[in-house]
């Protein structure tokens, strides 16, 4: 059955609710893996805690779900003591941008050779719609029932200020476009981050007047500018840091370098 | 492998057995007194094509050291007591993912910052119950730099053959202290490899509660997680599972005391018993070898408690006396033991500060216990 060639059958059905981005994303991962040729046998795929994070567990893989916020330092070491297997992390926007922010920083800063697969869906949905380092300012969630005072992370721009390899979002509104960019960054060395931008209709949709997966995903659509885009309007990639001041957020290929990666430099 | 006398810092020895045992992945953060670890590792390792990193925290640290046992590495970590704190949620992911690996904890004087520099057991209860939940646990104390050595070997071999993070309890003093010592060719353990294939069965429940261990990489298709699993490794929120997993994990290590626990007996017909692990039993072995009337128990093995070897030295003893440099951590242990073995005096030597317990201060509480 095609829709199991990366993923445990026997573990069908998965626990993500109708709607959710994880699905989209587990899609687009798999054609762009199996587009990619790449063998599952010699990939492993590493999580911390979340709703994204449990995808490790359906990928019929060597899989390791570890603790909140680690993933990356779990990843490091796996690749460490295999430096020729492949070492993919899933994340999401709590597991990565806050309890695992510094992580996420080092591993980008020492351009680790691993491939990061963020879910952001702007929230905690795992634990019921708390708000993350992602929410948008003045957006309700269940810890911010007077919307949001505080101001959200580009979980993108922090990769790629870090130093990562390669830098990458789209939205799930965006599925051919987070193939390729997916299949891309799978081919290069070093940190490469793919953020897909996704949609969760049952807490963050429902609490920001989006319940149906359908207006979630005009939303995403809606806010977000293609880098070539901001380019033609004469606008600077900092224009979208404060999401309040542009209202969009940048997707496209937001940084593709060919700086040496954490292998090649201890290998030298 | 030929045996070599060397002069040693117990944190070099450390690294030492650490290398014998096969250890090919180190990762770590600066802290005192561990960080001549991290430092000799750095020079160490690459020699014998192992792999080190110095990682942004502690958390990291063991996080990346299990991440390293999954591809196959013997790996370790070593830390200080701040450091040990902020360990403790993935050593508990060690447990349940029977991940074999070593984590050294030099000992300094706590809470919190402390005294960096000075050495103190405050840890012991840590080792035992830091994590959350209910588990099991191999701790070991060395007390001097030759033990220092041995133990990181027998670290690594029993983390191997259970299946299970170990504990190396030394500390600051011994961390720094310097000894010579042999590097003797010690009997070492490699982990079984899950059979060819896919995990897809119960090998863990036919072999006594360990099962081979599926290295990834190697079409297993393992999946591991901190969650309750069954025994394949898939999630399950069921009581049957959890009771089922829980009662292995603890019982794969308590089951095998006999062979886990290792402690050593001087003077064994002495009147009076003085229990010490650590820099402490070196003081108490000054007294034991001057002193006929007075014997040591140490246990070289903290948890599992070797509980029946003790009860065995302490039977027909007049007194017991517990020798510690925190509050009393193993006391509590030894009383309700000694008691079973029908000792009628047991005290705590209790040494906080920084200090250590000199063979005087043990010889006055037991004239103190005989005058009482």
């Amino acid at each position: 059955m095609e829709n199991f060639q990366i993923y445990r059958e026997d573990r069908w059905p998965h626990m993500f609710c109708p709607g959710c981005g994880i699905g989209t994303v587990m899609s687009c991962f798999q054609r762009a893996f199996l587009n990619k040729g790449l063998d599952l046998d010699r990939t492993a795929f590493v999580s911390g805690i979340g709703c994204s994070s449990r995808l490790a567990g359906y990928v019929y893989a060597d899989s390791l779900h570890t603790t909140h916020g680690r993933a990356l330092a779990f990843a490091t070491g796996l690749k460490l003591a295999q430096k020729d297997l492949e070492v993919v992390v899933f994340t999401g926007d709590g597991d990565l941008g806050s309890i695992g922010g510094n992580h996420f920083i080092q591993a980008c800063r020492r351009n680790m050779d691993l491939f990061v697969v963020c879910v952001n869906n702007n929230n905690y949905g795992m634990t019921g719609g708390q708000v993350s380092s992602t929410t948008w300012h003045d957006y309700l969630t269940t810890t911010t029932p007077k919307g949001n005072p505080e101001y959200p992370f580009d979980l993108s721009r922090v990769a790629a200020t870090s130093g990562a390899n390669y830098v990458a979002r789209y939205t799930t509104a965006h599925p051919k476009q987070l193939v390729r960019v997916i299949e891309e960054g799978l081919g290069k060395k070093g940190l490469r981050f793919i953020e897909a931008w996704a949609a969760c209709p049952t807490y963050y949709g429902r609490y920001n007047k989006m319940a149906s997966p359908v207006e979630h995903t005009r939303w995403l659509k809606e806010n977000s500018i293609h880098i070539e885009q901001m380019k033609v309007d004469g606008k600077t990639a900092e224009d979208d840091i404060d999401l309040q001041v542009t209202g969009k957020v940048t997707i496209g290929v937001l940084r593709d370098a060919d700086r040496m990666s954490y292998l090649e430099a201890i290998q030298r | 492998m030929p045996e070599e006398e060397v002069f040693l810092q117990g944190n070099e020895a450390v690294v030492e057995g650490a290398l014998r045992a096969g250890c090919r992945f180190y990762a770590g953060y600066p802290i005192c007194p561990s960080t001549g670890i991290l430092e000799t590792m750095v020079m160490r390792l690459p020699e014998v094509g192992g792999t080190v990193i110095q990682m942004e925290d502690e958390i990291s640290s063991i996080a990346a050291v299990i991440g390293a046992a999954w591809g196959g590495a013997k790996a370790m970590t070593a830390t200080s007591g701040p450091g040990f704190s902020l360990m403790q949620e993935n050593l508990g992911y060690a447990v349940i993912t029977e991940t074999p690996c070593v984590i050294v904890d030099a000992q300094r004087s706590g809470p919190s910052t402390g005294q960096p520099t000075l050495p103190s057991h405050g840890d012991i209860m840590q080792a035992r119950w830091g994590t959350h939940g209910s588990h099991s646990i191999i701790a070991l104390a060395p007390s001097n730099v030759q033990e220092c050595y041995d133990l990181t070997i027998e670290a690594f071999n029993l983390s191997e053959k259970y299946r299970t993070p170990v504990v190396l309890l030394s500390d600051g003093e011994l961390a720094h202290m310097r000894e010579r010592i042999v590097l003797k060719d010690l009997p070492i353990v490699n982990r079984e490899e899950f059979p060819k294939g896919p995990v897809t069965f119960p090998l863990g429940e036919e072999l006594g509660g360990v099962s081979p261990f599926p290295t990834f990489g190697r079409g297993h298709r393992t999946h591991v997680t901190g969650l309750t699993h069954t025994i394949v490794g898939y999630p399950s929120e069921s009581i049957e599972v959890q009771t089922k997993l829980l009662t292995r994990l603890i019982g794969k290590i308590s089951d095998n005391r006999k062979d886990i626990c290792k402690y050593e007996v001087h003077n064994p017909k002495a009147e009076h018993l003085i229990v010490a692990y650590g820099i402490p039993a070196r003081s108490a072995m000054e007294l034991v070898t001057e002193r006929a009337d007075i014997g040591l128990f140490q246990p070289l093995t903290i948890w599992p408690f070797p509980s029946k070897a003790f009860r065995r030295a302490a039977e027909g003893k007049k007194s017991v006396l517990v020798v510690e440099m925190n509050e009393g951590h193993i006391f509590r242990e030894v009383e309700r033991h000694a008691c079973r073995a029908g000792v009628e005096e047991i005290e705590l030597c209790s040494k906080l500060g920084g200090g250590i317990p000199a063979p005087e201060e043990m010889l006055d509480c037991i004239s103190a216990m005989e005058g009482e």
